[in-house]
């Protein structure tokens, strides 16, 4: 890393958006100061730099904020060009896929999925898991594209689909553990089910994604809030 | 590079992501043959060319789609770029990071907030949208401020570029609320130098260009209230 960078990150473990951006700084081989923000309490650094939506991830780069997972992302991509892997391809048809698959992922998977998971009614619920799985379904046919026979959506390497697709991996896994289906189903999607296992083994997937286990716990906790905050409201 | 093979746009007079595809054409000095599609009956090559959403705009350059406006701006952007071409990003990683923060931040809200208006049932449910659209815009106020740097539009420089034309794309539907329900979204007396901003936009050539004819804009609004109405009714 070019001496005089100074990289913080704002940051929440759980979130997945905050995942993306350590994904993407892992995969860079960029050095960051990881700040952990409490969301029921900002801080003024969070505050002051980003006004407009007041959340997380933020990237501090000397000072300067960029928000918005994706638009961070694509800055890290070209702000340290010179330093690691590029997340997306020189060739203009290739990144406009790329960022088609992204915006995909962010429009229909993760809103879907939020649904299945915090939809008010069980039939909005269910509504969110039927989405999701067509949302996967497409996702399979995008990987066969784009990977060409490689193990990601970048092709040989990772990208910046695999990091956004990659980001969910935790949430999604506990979702597998506490809702006891798969969601990565190998007979279903099969590229899909193959390319999370291999995602996840990467070092600099390792490095960023919070694990399984502790998303699980924390996913529990945060249900038993919400039922116990509809049950208060019931009354 | 760049080449003059065969480029198509799919979109409609009307669509704002569309006429943000042509500007940006147009700024490339790139021609084009655009094909106006009819949204409520979907065509083949639509169909065909952006099977996932079956939205337009769609640009199909050699053979090949491009969808989501925000992709193909950027590809357009790239495709056609180096000597003798107008730059649409700048160059800087975090004044493209901020352009990008601030037309993903447009796209998310404002179209919200201009249906919003349109789907209102009482004028007191309409006052409200329109105060939420007030709310939407007063952020880029002072946007226009730093990445105007004093100059005449977003990009910082003489003519439009990327946030120009990401926000500029909805003056016109913007206009027409002005014309069916006499409210101003960007208002001189709250966001003056958006509205300046606005009126040398409007006059631009790459505006002048894609100016959707008188009354289309307007019949369209009418065909979705209708559309809403019936839906509404059916319930």
């Amino acid at each position: 890393m070019a001496g005089g960078d100074d990289l913080k990150l704002l940051g929440a473990w759980p979130s997945p958006f905050v995942t993306r951006v350590k994904l993407a700084l892992s995969f860079k081989g960029l050095s960051y100061e990881d700040i952990e923000e409490d969301l029921a309490s900002k801080s003024e650094l969070l505050l002051s730099s980003n006004p407009v939506h007041k959340k997380v991830p933020v990237l501090l780069h000397n000072g300067k904020p960029i928000c918005q997972s994706m638009v961070i992302v694509q800055y890290i991509d070209e702000a340290f060009a010179g330093t690691g892997p590029s997340l997306l391809s020189s060739d203009p048809h290739e990144r406009a896929i790329a960022r088609f698959w992204a915006a995909y992922i962010d429009d229909k998977l993760v809103t879907s999925w939020v649904q299945s998971f915090r939809g008010k009614t069980e039939e909005d619920k269910s509504e969110g898991t039927k989405q999701m799985f067509a949302a996967l379904d497409t996702l399979e046919g995008a990987l066969r594209e784009c990977s060409k026979g490689e193990g990601y959506f970048g092709g040989e390497s990772v990208g910046l689909v695999d990091v956004s697709l990659g980001s969910l991996l935790s949430w999604l896994n506990a979702t597998e553990v506490m809702s006891e289906t798969k969601i990565f189903d190998p007979i279903k999607t099969p590229l899909l089910a193959a390319w999370a296992e291999r995602f996840r083994e990467l070092d600099g997937a390792n490095a960023a994604l919070p694990e399984t286990d502790r998303m699980v716990e924390f996913a529990k906790k945060r249900q038993a809030q919400a039922a116990a905050a509809a049950a208060a409201s019931d009354n | 590079m760049g080449s003059q093979g065969d480029v198509t746009v799919l979109g409609t007079v009307v669509s704002p992501f569309a006429l943000r595809v042509r500007m940006a054409l147009y700024l490339k000095g790139v021609s084009y043959e655009y094909l106006e599609q009819n949204v409520f009956d979907k065509g083949e090559l639509l169909l065909a060319s952006n099977p996932v959403h079956k939205k337009v705009p769609v640009l199909i350059h050699g053979g090949k789609p491009v969808c989501e406006s925000v992709a193909i701006v950027q590809y357009v952007d790239e495709f056609w770029s180096g000597a003798g071409f107008a730059s649409i990003l700048p160059a800087d990683p975090y004044d493209r990071a901020v352009a990008r923060f601030w037309a993903a931040y447009v796209d998310d809200k404002l179209v919200a907030a201009v249906l919003g208006i349109l789907r209102a049932a009482t004028e007191e449910e309409r006052d409200e949208k329109v105060e939420a659209a007030h709310a939407v815009v007063a952020p880029m106020e002072e946007a226009f401020a730093t990445c105007s740097k004093g100059k005449a539009f977003f990009s910082g420089g003489d003519s439009v570029g990327y946030l120009d034309l990401a926000l500029g794309c909805h003056l016109f539907w913007l206009e027409t609320l002005r014309s069916m329900f006499g409210v101003t979204i960007i208002d001189a007396g709250r966001t003056p130098q958006l509205a300046a901003w606005a009126e040398r936009f409007l006059d631009t050539k790459a505006a002048k260009e894609v100016t959707p004819p008188t009354n289309s804009v307007e019949e369209y609004a009418g065909k979705l209230q209708a559309i809403w109405a019936a839906a509404a009714s059916a319930k």
